[in-house]
């Protein structure tokens, strides 16, 4: 910047050239629409058809090639390199949002299609492969429901919630407040980082093998009790501490070093200032921290399946007996449906339904999660 | 500091303290009197914070005790008589084609993921419009969001329409052992192959890739990226200048976490793929992984069974943690830097 001087001088001396030739900002789109019409005339001549996926790929690379051509011969090598670049990377954004609008359509539409208040209020008590089979052939409705799966799920997500929120809000705090960046506090922070990688099957393992170890001290020979609700808490709970104690920890940095020391001041003690001041200030961060957390682990269901069984029928017990949830439900319907053969289709059909449920459901609690955020968020002036 | 020598022992300073400060000088030395006033609230809620923040070493501590706990069966077998493992050949010939599957399935995801996740990143931080790039950074998550069963749903529901691509792979690129037909030519008629688990595991890590790099990517240092544009560099110029060589280190750990995260995934495999012995071609039936494995035998497994596949996921969690533990080191290593 203190070169400014000398530079005006030498502009000057002798004037450059300050623009280059440009495009019309129009052309990349004009080239796309061409190059979409160019990969369906090629796709109906030599692929025998309109093929969507064959159209899609063609016109891909028919438009990178022509964008780079039309750019190269008019604004120059370089700008073609930019214009190629932007091409690509922008069509991996769209590329990326196919799965996502397939996959939401599909359980929109399927599980749209199958879902009813029989089957949220039904559990799978009394189910029999002829029902299934009297409706695929059209004689009955659709039978059976998931509502012990619902059940099982808020039970156990909720117990997962009693263990894990404290645990990780307070650890949180000692990271924060307390270990000064101690050696401990440096060991809790890369054991949190690592326990987020824990596989989630692992996390499953780990509870069966906690629980059927007591339950083989206390009562030998018994270690199938050891699969209950709450030894699919305590998986989930392995799951759900490291993301809540990663959210609450973030938050808590970002409460302001002057609030704690205005308190400090006044000579409120430490664990007043903490609950007082420091919580209450972060309470929106740390409450939608909490909420993305339980919206990651209610969609688990390998450690469920490996903890909880697959019941069929209501069980409000979360220490004795096996218990569904609608993830581990949908995995059973559709891999081991009640009615195999063409009758399948009846246990599919309450699959989706099921999934249509519970992507709703992560969907809801991803978005309060946002406005958990947004309302109860400290209205200091910023 | 008179006054602080008074609250050292009772409490706050109260209208009798006076008579008390006498006897205060021979008890406690000069620097004693500046200690802060430990009240008993501040010792419960410290150790409070103490005792659950100790809690998270002992449980990832009690992860590995207790699953080798109860491997101890496995061991023993695999000890004393190596055929009463499935297989009839032991635990380590039991174990390796899981794991070369896992690795396998790990790799394609990764392939896949890593350049999409990172043109993702550099489309919603340096191209995408400034007011659409937060929405868009939001759809991206949404595919995180999204529970694994469902993802397993999904793929069944699809993977037949591969066939046709599978057909046309193995016809042009069979010559590639990974692209091979079965003998007679033919690839799986359902599409639940290896390959098809492997791109819906892409995508299951795609948004964990990208929202890392585009975390890495936002911290690019401003001025170098407005002194790149200044110096005439074109908008890739600048990203390949300034933006990318400043997160390489970050893009490998981000790659590395998403490979912890394609190792341990087992819904969408155990869900897609219709398991078998390990074999080459990925596009025919076959392979297993070590997290699918379990999901599909754990149910049914009872005594010695219980206790391999209890082994085979202390397997995975080793796996998983080195993993996982190379690529925050890196992220650790880089952060002193970069801060």
């Amino acid at each position: 910047m203190t070169t400014m001087n000398t530079t005006t001088e030498a502009a000057v001396s002798k004037p450059a050239k300050l623009t280059s030739k440009q495009l019309p900002k129009a052309t990349p789109w004009i080239v796309a629409v061409a190059s979409i019409i160019v990969a369906i005339v090629i796709s109906l001549i030599a692929f025998g058809g309109f093929n969507i996926p064959v159209v899609a790929v063609l016109a891909g690379l028919i438009n990178a090639i022509a964008v780079f051509a039309v750019s190269a011969s008019y604004e120059g090598r370089r700008k073609a390199v930019d214009r190629i670049a932007t091409t690509i990377v922008t069509s991996t954004f769209v590329l990326a949002c196919v799965p996502l609008i397939s996959l939401l359509w599909l359980t929109v539409s399927k599980g749209g299609a199958a879902i009813s208040g029989d089957l949220l209020t039904r559990t799978m008590l009394g189910m029999k492969g002829v029902l299934d089979q009297q409706y695929v052939a059209g004689e009955a409705t659709l039978a059976g429901g998931f509502y012990h799966a619902i059940v099982g799920t808020v039970l156990i997500t909720l117990a997962a919630c009693v263990i894990s929120i404290p645990i990780g809000v307070l650890t949180a705090i000692y990271l924060v407040e307390y270990s000064n960046k101690n050696r401990l506090g440096k060991a809790i922070t890369f054991l949190v980082d690592v326990m987020t990688g824990i596989p989630s099957i692992v996390a499953g393992l780990f509870a069966f093998a906690l629980f059927s170890t007591i339950a083989n001290v206390l009562l030998p020979g018994a270690a199938g009790i050891a699969k209950t609700g709450f030894t699919a808490a305590v998986a989930l709970s392995v799951l759900m501490i490291p993301i809540v104690v990663r959210n609450t920890e973030e938050i808590l940095r970002l409460v302001p070093m002057d609030l704690r020391e205005a308190s400090y001041a006044l000579g409120v003690p430490k664990w007043k200032t903490i609950v007082k001041i420091v919580l209450p200030t972060s309470v929106s961060g740390i409450l939608s921290g909490v909420t993305i957390a339980i919206a990651r682990v209610i969609g688990e269901t390998a450690p469920i399946m490996v903890t909880a069984g697959f019941a069929k029928t209501l069980n409000w017990n979360l220490f004795s007996g096996w218990m569904s949830t609608l993830p581990t439900f949908i995995y059973d319907s559709q891999l081991r449906p009640v009615s195999p053969g063409a009758a399948a289709l009846a246990s599919s059909e309450r699959a989706w339904a099921a999934a249509l449920v519970l992507v709703a459901l992560v969907m809801v609690l991803n978005l309060l999660a946002r406005i958990i955020a947004k309302v109860l968020a400290p209205k200091a002036g910023r | 500091m008179p006054i602080s020598t008074q609250t050292t022992e009772s409490g706050p300073t109260g209208p009798g303290s006076t008579p008390e400060s006498g006897q205060k000088p021979p008890q406690s030395p000069a620097p004693r009197q500046q200690k802060a006033v430990v009240r008993p609230g501040d010792r419960i809620f410290s150790a409070a914070t103490l005792i659950a923040g100790i809690l998270i070493l002992v449980i990832l501590a009690g992860v590995a005790l207790f699953l080798l706990a109860q491997s101890k069966d496995t061991i023993t077998a695999q000890i004393s008589d190596p055929s009463q493992i499935t297989g009839g050949k032991g635990f380590f010939s039991y174990v390796w084609p899981l794991v070369i599957g896992t690795l396998i399935s790990a790799a394609i995801a990764l392939i896949v993921a890593t350049p999409f996740s990172l043109g993702i990143a550099l489309f919603t931080t340096h191209m995408a419009p400034r007011k659409l790039a937060p929405v868009l950074g939001y759809v991206i998550d949404l595919l995180a969001a999204i529970p694994s069963v469902v993802y397993g749903l999904w793929g069944i529901a699809l993977a037949g329409n591969l066939t046709g691509f599978y057909l046309w792979l193995s016809k042009w690129f069979g010559w590639i052992p990974i692209f091979a037909p079965a003998a007679d030519g033919s690839v799986s008629q359902t599409g639940r192959t290896l390959l098809t688990a492997s791109l819906v595991l892409s995508i299951m890590i795609l948004p964990i890739i990208t929202s890392l790099t585009r975390e890495i990517f936002l911290q690019t240092p401003r001025l170098q990226e407005e002194a790149a544009l200044a110096l005439g560099a074109t908008r890739w110029e600048m990203i390949r200048m300034a933006v990318l060589p400043f997160g390489k280190s970050g893009i490998v750990s981000a790659t590395m976490l998403g490979l912890g995260r394609a190792l341990g995934e087992t819904m969408a495999v155990a869900m897609i793929l219709s398991p078998g012995v390990l074999t080459a071609s990925l596009v025919v039936s076959g392979n297993q992984t070590i997290a699918s494995e379990i999901a599909q035998n754990f149910p049914e497994a009872a005594g010695l069974r219980l206790s391999e596949l209890i082994t085979v996921g202390l397997v995975l969690f080793v796996i998983t943690l080195l993993v996982n533990m190379g690529a925050r080191a890196i992220v650790a290593r880089t952060s002193v830097k970069g801060s």
